[in-house]
């Protein structure tokens, strides 16, 4: 990031000090306006995850009433308790972090060697098969669901890991974000090692990896993140609560308990809490990842 | 493309088996979990099969049954509100954030914290906390309301309020991330333009007019073309908060494709329809391509 305070009001060119101190004055006004403003935007960002905190430890007449109140008169555990009893909580979320971190893994390893393929060992046809690499980012996932859960079927893979993961664990956007930083650094570095003998795995684990953190992290972030809220896949390829992940248990916990709103925002909060820790001590890798990921895919 | 030399002295098939080791597993997953399904779902589009009896060619009926039916003009009706209610709200209060945003502020990274909080979590989550806060009886939304003295209305029970829920919820979840595209555009500005203008006696309004809006135009189009092919696709708050309903008077594009194929097992209609969801993303597209060349100022 650079140059942050171009929105800075520029210099006055004045001598007169009565200005001057309208023109302090008037700045003064402006700031706190603006902080004004950013705070109540950002109330409206946090508020209803409060709502949904407090309403998790509210009692069933507590949540039904008229005049609602910000924090629960009697706060209970008993909404989580009764989750935990009807779900395998810790199991839906096992399966969510196996989900998300098998997908961001394939993403990483199978992508960067394809990467690595296609920005540094020259073969015929390179080109053209990354054209339909690229193309295939412009066919929307709805597309492909259908023959996909053919697919699956077929293989009994229906209501399975290997069903629920594999057709998330590849995707050209990981390969074209890759390649870019591949083809962005320096030739010499590659030669200096192929004089040295060094075979192409060499140069890819101690050359090419290490160079491309920033990509990488970015890569990690959106396969994380995009693994761990996905939903209409998982909806429809898992049966059993033993395999579902969060989302799908989430949403499957609201049609059983469709009113009881205090049951239902514990859950919300047991799907939301892991990923918001992860994003709160992580938060700067996030940020970067999401927006550039956004701007470069 | 990348001008890489070949290594000196290598043998040819020593170079292909490494090309197979580094491509290969990618291309195997690519071509069983992408292509294939994509060039059976353009097939299977001309058929009809729900996996039970033998499929059975139809030719171009799919398409001809789709355009006659009044459930696919709804929903691409229904899609197309929710897009135009949706994009100009998330645009304008997204720019007007990051424009907030882009003072020179001490404690900027708290605000981004705050903002970013709906950007990361799962829209199942967001959307049941949106469905609890627009209860009509006890939800936040209509309390808050009832204290300036208005009786909130049914939101997603009323089918004229269900899709302003949806876009209300939509709004909030995305409205981080439309702000921080814009913010990291406004911040790629140079700094002269400002200075020559305000030399000028250009200020507030003005200046946003003419030397912000232009210059952030590359940024504003590219965040319109992602909302834009996401907001086709919408689904995942609309099945949790409204299922479609309620009288239908939500059901969207994606949500037509599901109901078909997972519902009533018309897989090659399904399939149909998603290529038409394809055709309608891809003109658009075009389209904007088009006009970003004729509109979009570059520094």
């Amino acid at each position: 990031m650079q140059a942050e305070n171009h929105g800075k009001p520029m210099t006055y060119i004045t001598s007169n000090p009565r200005t001057t101190n309208l023109a302090s004055t008037l700045k003064i006004v402006r700031t706190v306006l603006v902080y004004l403003a950013l705070v109540a935007a950002a109330l409206f960002a946090v508020f209803p995850f409060l709502w949904m905190l407090s309403t998790s430890f509210k009692t069933a007449s507590e949540v039904t009433t008229t005049s609602p109140t910000l924090f629960p008169a009697n706060p209970t555990l008993a909404n989580y308790a009764a989750i935990a009893d009807a779900f395998p909580v810790w199991r839906i979320l096992f399966n969510s972090v196996l989900v998300a971190v098998i997908t961001t893994l394939a993403q990483l390893l199978f992508s960067a060697m394809a990467a690595f393929a296609f920005a540094r060992i020259p073969f015929r046809g390179s080109g053209l098969l990354f054209v339909i690499y690229l193309a295939t980012l412009m066919i929307p996932s709805q597309v492909t669901i259908t023959p996909l859960f053919i697919l699956m079927t077929g293989l009994g893979w229906v209501n399975t890991y290997q069903g629920l993961i594999l057709p998330g664990a590849f995707s050209a956007f990981g390969v074209f974000l890759l390649r870019q930083s591949f083809l962005s650094f320096p030739k010499e570095y590659e030669e200096a090692a192929n004089l040295d003998g060094a075979s192409y795995w060499t140069v890819f684990l101690r050359l090419v990896l290490p160079l491309s953190g920033p990509s990488l992290a970015t890569l990690t972030v959106l396969s994380f993140m995009s693994a761990w809220n996905s939903f209409l896949w998982p909806l429809f390829v898992t049966r059993d609560a033993e395999i579902m992940t969060l989302p799908v248990a989430l949403a499957t916990l609201q049609g059983r308990w469709t009113t009881q709103w205090n049951l239902v925002m514990a859950g919300a909060v047991l799907a939301v809490l892991p990923i918001i820790t992860l994003y709160l001590c992580a938060q700067r890798y996030f940020v970067q990842g999401l927006t550039s990921g956004g701007l470069k895919g | 493309m990348a001008v890489v030399s070949k290594k000196v002295g290598e043998k040819n098939w020593v170079r292909r088996l490494w090309i197979t080791f580094f491509l290969g597993p990618h291309l195997i997953g690519m071509l069983v979990f992408l292509v294939i399904p994509i060039l059976a779902s353009f097939v299977l589009s001309f058929a009809e099969w729900d996996l039970l009896t033998p499929a059975r060619w139809l030719g171009l009926d799919n398409y001809a049954a789709l355009l006659g039916s009044a459930d696919f003009w709804d929903a691409l009706k229904h899609t197309f509100y929710f897009i135009f209610g949706y994009l100009p709200l998330v645009l304008v209060l997204g720019l007007g954030l990051a424009l907030l945003m882009n003072k020179n502020l001490r404690v900027r990274l708290v605000f981004r914290v705050a903002f970013f909080l709906p950007v990361v979590s799962a829209w199942v989550a967001v959307a049941l906390l949106w469905k609890w806060l627009l209860n009509p009886r006890y939800g936040l939304v209509n309390w808050l309301l009832g204290l300036v003295g208005i009786e909130g209305p049914g939101w997603i029970f009323d089918p004229n309020w269900a899709m302003p829920s949806i876009i209300l919820a939509s709004v909030w979840k995305d409205l981080g991330f439309v702000m921080m595209i814009l913010l990291a555009g406004l911040q790629g500005i140079a700094p002269d333009y400002y200075e020559a203008a305000s030399l000028d006696g250009a200020a507030g309004f003005r200046m946003l007019r003419s030397i912000t809006i232009p210059l952030l135009s590359p940024t504003i189009f590219f965040v319109v073309v992602i909302s834009l092919v996401n907001s086709f696709q919408v689904f995942d708050q609309v099945y949790v908060m409204t299922a479609g309903g309620p009288a239908g008077s939500t059901q969207v594009l994606v949500g037509e494709i599901v109901n078909n194929a997972f519902r009533y097992s018309r897989f090659g209609y399904a399939s149909a329809m998603s290529w038409v969801l394809f055709a309608l993303i891809f003109i658009v597209t075009l389209v904007q391509l088009w006009l970003q060349k004729r509109m979009v100022h570059y520094q």
